[in-house]
């Protein structure tokens, strides 16, 4: 099984300006954008998008605090693996944002220590 | 554990002590253990008394610089609950008798067990506290009573198997062997737990001990004193004395100082079976989530298993062994070896020292099983 | 669900789809179950339908391979041959007993050694709340690996992410870690994140590679043994180089982060260059400012369902024959799983896998001939892969660079010196013991980030950790997995 290479090199953009965005990059046409809020703050997301993904758009890069040293924590393995993107989304806490999809509406909490409230 | 005791208080008697594991420390049963410190579960008898020694012990050991807080020592009581009129009556009874024998024993109401357990379920028919029990986490006790041991001039020699045990030619210990060379001694304590019946066929002599698994779930962290107590069903006493080899599990549930909720309690005789057994974690999450409804909605991060050492009448073998001169025992304390080590320990070192023991060591006597006698 | 289908594969990547149109193709009925929304793995992760991506193609490699799988999948879902469960997080794979009277009889057809069949264990969709039982005669396991990531201080800044993580996270949802970012650590992975990075619009301040030049001189004539092989690879190596010389990326090879720094989220790292014996060379050190750091150190296979079945392990990786079966009766593993070597080692892996199980479920020998092609590559591969883990290593003293402070277990956070002092001064010398001395690797991800950071601090070898449930499982789904009614079948939920 050798790899059959495409003619066109793939990660060639075909005009000659380099792409500013990503979704310039795949010449996305996105479902219209919806809001979310995290901690009451608006925020726009594109349906498709995990939590994680909106709140990266909107320059967050961390949602969560630790149990013991309370310190800032978001995205890591990015893949469902590390667990330390945790964050309460609806009131539900320990969701891991870079799984769960953004719904419009949504409300994002940050999550702090082990996100069981008593 | 009892290892780790017995070297602690052997070196504070002022003897010369040589540590051997083949493994690291607490690499057994020990690492596998919830680290129970009960006498909630104990019939009047030797082991309550046993057991009540070896809590003061602990609360001694603890009340040292330091030790409490390192080893996660918590005097948290337990709760016994009945779910229904028949076994809160066996409860009452078996309670009674602790009382006797010296337990503080507080009966609680069908009306007052959320004031003591807040999160357990509705209608059960009522149950008993018993404050003295306590909690250490176990692998961090083992390691600071070995760090406590050494303090005392014990050498640790871990990572070495003891390969056979050496003897003169009238038959007295002399010391063990281990690839690393020999270690000379006049007395080995033989406190290999599950794997003490292979020292002993390694001394010339026997000791039925077998294993008994368990298994245990570990959820995701909770706020503390979610679950306050270590909480058991009343048939929980009733599975711990049975010689059944079938599985047995009835709900132990308690919280941890880290956090999670630790669920047990598992019993089957199945040899060295590491196999994880979906059954086993299906029976104790369903016992655990009838005891407390609101852990249906908590996840079971991990679990893990160990294998108790289980001897035929549920008494550990403590003491010298008459058959082999020089060779003492110190095993076989089924699920309870955390809790009952620091007495174990505090016994050898006075047979090691032949001063006369707090407690009778008869019933403990190493070589009961053997009808040959001496 | 009542269907019984004939193989279940655990994992939709490059291995698992292989494999379920091998079978597939062969008359076995499949149910291909995959946690992610659409099939494809890390190595083909989709972009979410509902962005719209005209040209989806731009972040991702050998293209024309997956739209053959892609579209492969679609004519056998459409024919009714292969079932495909999306977003179902497997967490346990219960291999049953057989059946009362069954004969135990030998075989061509091992599946039938005894095994009752088996049921996957799956939670339904990113809330992981609701459960779904899959029933099969023979499992595929095809779970892929995962990102290694070696501690520094300062890794757990907000913006330090894993460069697969990055990667995902472009390809799935579109965005970038920041602005600025810097790729470090070692391995095949970090040019195509950092040319990805690139292209989509990040200024990629640094690529930092820690493998000595030399590596390769050693091994190249292992590298060079597998003609086809290598010039394919070479060929892709180049053309990322092209890619990453157009943006502009500096690469600095034989180089290490230091140290990440910021408050509250990265702000530069520090990196160095390294010495001959891979400690960092005094002096070298500079400070680049970034507001993004994708850094990893290699990979690891995920191998909690095939353990928790009992299959043997090699090492890290699950043990399997030229059939790609483990050890146990009715289970074959392919791809990551088996050992890190990438999507098209993955895929021939798979195809053989594929075609094996077909012909064991009809009792029958494979013939060796159906795969022979496959089965040359994955020699290959597997060949190219190990002299290419020998290349890619990170610094020899890494612990060395772990100040007492910095945080190793991200999770429970142990600090290195908590690990240290359990070694040290408690007695633990692996792994285990240090986990239930200090609590590293207790927390939620279940030691999968810091194991061989806690390894490599404890002075022993990397070695698997025994984790009965592949995923966190709520323990009311626990309580009823897998209950059987009167007649001894397994319910469905």
């Amino acid at each position: 099984m050798t790899s059959r290479r495409s003619p066109l090199s793939p990660l060639t953009p075909q005009s000659p300006q380099s792409p500013q965005s990503p979704l310039e990059l795949v010449r996305a046409r996105p479902n219209p954008a919806f809001t979310v809020t995290f901690d009451d703050r608006e925020i726009t997301a594109l349906p498709g998008q995990t939590i994680a993904a909106a709140l990266w758009s909107a320059g967050i890069t961390s949602w969560r605090t630790t149990r013991e040293r309370g310190e800032p924590r978001g995205v890591f393995c990015g893949i469902g693996v590390c667990f330390d993107c945790l964050v309460t989304v609806n009131g539900q806490a320990n969701q891991r944002a870079c799984l769960v999809r953004a719904e419009a509406g949504d409300v994002i909490r940050t999550q702090e220590g082990n996100g069981h409230h008593e | 554990m009892v290892g780790a005791a017995s070297a602690l208080y052997a070196a504070r008697a002022g003897l010369d002590v040589v540590l051997v594991d083949r493994g690291p420390v607490a690499g057994g049963t020990t690492g596998a253990g919830e680290g129970n410190v009960l006498v909630s579960d104990k019939e009047p008898g030797p082991e309550l008394e046993l057991a009540l020694l070896s809590g003061r012990l602990w609360a001694d050991v603890a009340a040292e610089p330091g030790v409490a807080k390192a080893i996660e020592y918590e005097v948290k009581g337990g709760v016994v609950v009945a779910s229904g009129a028949a076994g809160l009556s066996a409860l009452e009874g078996l309670a009674g008798r602790q009382r006797t024998a010296g337990v503080e024993t507080v009966p609680v109401g069908p009306d007052e067990l959320h004031d003591v357990e807040p999160h357990l379920a509705k209608g059960l028919a009522g149950g008993v506290l018993y404050p003295q029990d306590a909690q250490v986490m176990p692998t961090l006790a083992a390691a600071h009573l070995v760090r406590l041991a050494r303090g005392a001039g014990t050498t640790l020699r871990t990572g070495r198997p003891v390969t056979e045990v050496l003897r003169t030619t009238d038959g007295a210990v002399r010391g063990v062997r281990t690839p690393q060379g020999d270690i000379h001694a006049p007395a080995v304590v033989n406190a290999a737990g599950t794997w003490g019946g292979e020292l002993a066929a390694l001394a010339g002599t026997s000791l039925p001990v077998l294993p008994r698994r368990g298994f245990v779930l570990v959820t995701e962290p909770l706020p503390p004193r979610t679950v306050r107590h270590k909480v058991y069903a009343a048939d929980y006493v009733a599975d711990v004395a049975s010689d059944s080899a079938a599985l047995q599990t009835s709900p132990v549930v308690e919280g941890t100082a880290a956090g999670p909720v630790l669920i047990g309690a598992s019993r089957e005789r199945v040899g060295f079976d590491r196999s994880f057994s979906l059954p086993v974690a299906r029976a104790l999450a369903a016992g655990a989530t009838r005891l407390f409804p609101f852990l249906s909605k908590v996840r079971a991060m991990r679990g893990y298993l160990g294998f108790r050492p289980y001897m035929p009448d549920h008494l550990p073998a403590i003491g010298p062994d008459a058959r082999v001169p020089g060779l003492f025992h110190a095993c076989g304390h089924e699920g309870a070896g955390i809790g009952l080590a620091t007495g174990t320990g505090h016994l050898i070192a006075q047979a090691l020292t032949e001063k006369t023991p707090d407690l009778d060591l008869t019933l403990f006597r190493p070589d009961r099983f053997s009808e040959e006698g001496v | 669900m009542n269907e019984r289908p004939h193989l279940a594969v655990v994992g939709a990547g490059p291995a698992g789809l292989a494999a379920a149109l091998a079978a597939a193709g062969r008359g076995v009925r499949v149910t291909l179950i995959d946690s992610a929304a659409e099939a494809g793995g890390q190595f083909y992760r989709q972009t979410a339908a509902a962005l719209g991506a005209r040209r989806p193609q731009a972040l991702h490699h050998q293209w024309r391979t997956w739209e053959r799988l892609r579209d492969g999948l679609a004519v056998h879902i459409e024919a009714g041959r292969i079932t495909h469960l999306t977003d179902h997080h497997v967490w346990f794979v219960e291999r049953h007993d057989a059946p009362r009277g069954a004969d135990g009889a030998d075989g061509p057809g091992r599946v039938a050694d005894g095994a009752g069949g088996f049921t996957a264990h799956a939670l339904l969709g990113p809330e992981q709340e609701q459960p779904v039982a899959v029933r099969a005669d023979a499992v595929l396991l095809a779970t892929g690996g995962y990102e290694k990531v070696l501690p520094f201080p300062g890794w757990t800044l907000p913006g330090v992410v894993t460069a697969g993580g990055a990667q995902a996270m472009l390809k799935g949802g579109l965005v970038l870690p920041g602005r600025t970012a810097v790729v470090a650590g070692t391995g095949p992975l970090l040019m195509p994140v950092a040319a990805g990075l690139a292209a989509a619009g990040a200024k990629v301040a640094a690529l930092v590679e820690s493998a000595d030049p030399r590596a390769f001189v050693r091994h190249a004539r292992t590298l060079a043994a597998q003609p086809a092989t290598s010039a394919a690879k070479l060929a892709e190596g180049a053309q990322y180089a092209a890619e990453l010389a157009r943006h502009r990326v500096r690469t600095l090879v034989h180089h290490t982060v230091v140290a990440a720094h910021g408050s509250g989220r990265l702000e530069a790292v520090t990196v160095a260059a390294l010495d001959g014996d891979g400690r960092i060379r005094p002096g070298t050190e500079r400070r680049i400012p970034c507001d993004s750091l994708a850094v990893g150190h290699g990979m690891l296979p995920h191998t909690d369902l095939a353990q928790a079945l009992g299959c043997r392990l090699d090492g890290l990786n699950v043990a399997v024959d030229d059939e790609q079966r483990t050890d146990v009766p009715g289970v074959w593993a392919a791809g990551e799983t088996t050992g890190i070597g990438g999507a098209v080692l993955s895929m021939a892996e798979g195809r053989i896998a594929g075609l094996s199980i077909a012909a064991r479920l009809d009792s029958r020998t494979p013939d060796v001939r159906s795969y022979q092609a496959a089965a040359k590559a994955r020699t290959g591969l597997r060949e190219f892969f190990a002299a290419l883990e020998a290349v890619y290593a990170p610094p020899a003293h890494w612990t060395e660079q772990i100040t007492d402070d910095t945080v190793v277990c991200r999770c429970e956070e142990v600090p290195a010196s908590a690990i240290r002092e359990a070694v040290d001064e408690l007695g633990a010398g692996d792994v285990r013991t240090v986990k239930l001395l200090t609590r590293a690797g207790m927390g939620w991800c279940q030691g999968r980030m810091c194991g061989p950071a806690v390894a490599g601090l404890a002075g022993c070898a990397p070695e698997p950790s025994r984790r009965p449930f592949a995923r966190p499982v709520p323990l009311g789904v626990l309580a009823r997995a897998g209950e059987t009614d009167d007649q001894g079948n397994v319910t469905a939920y």
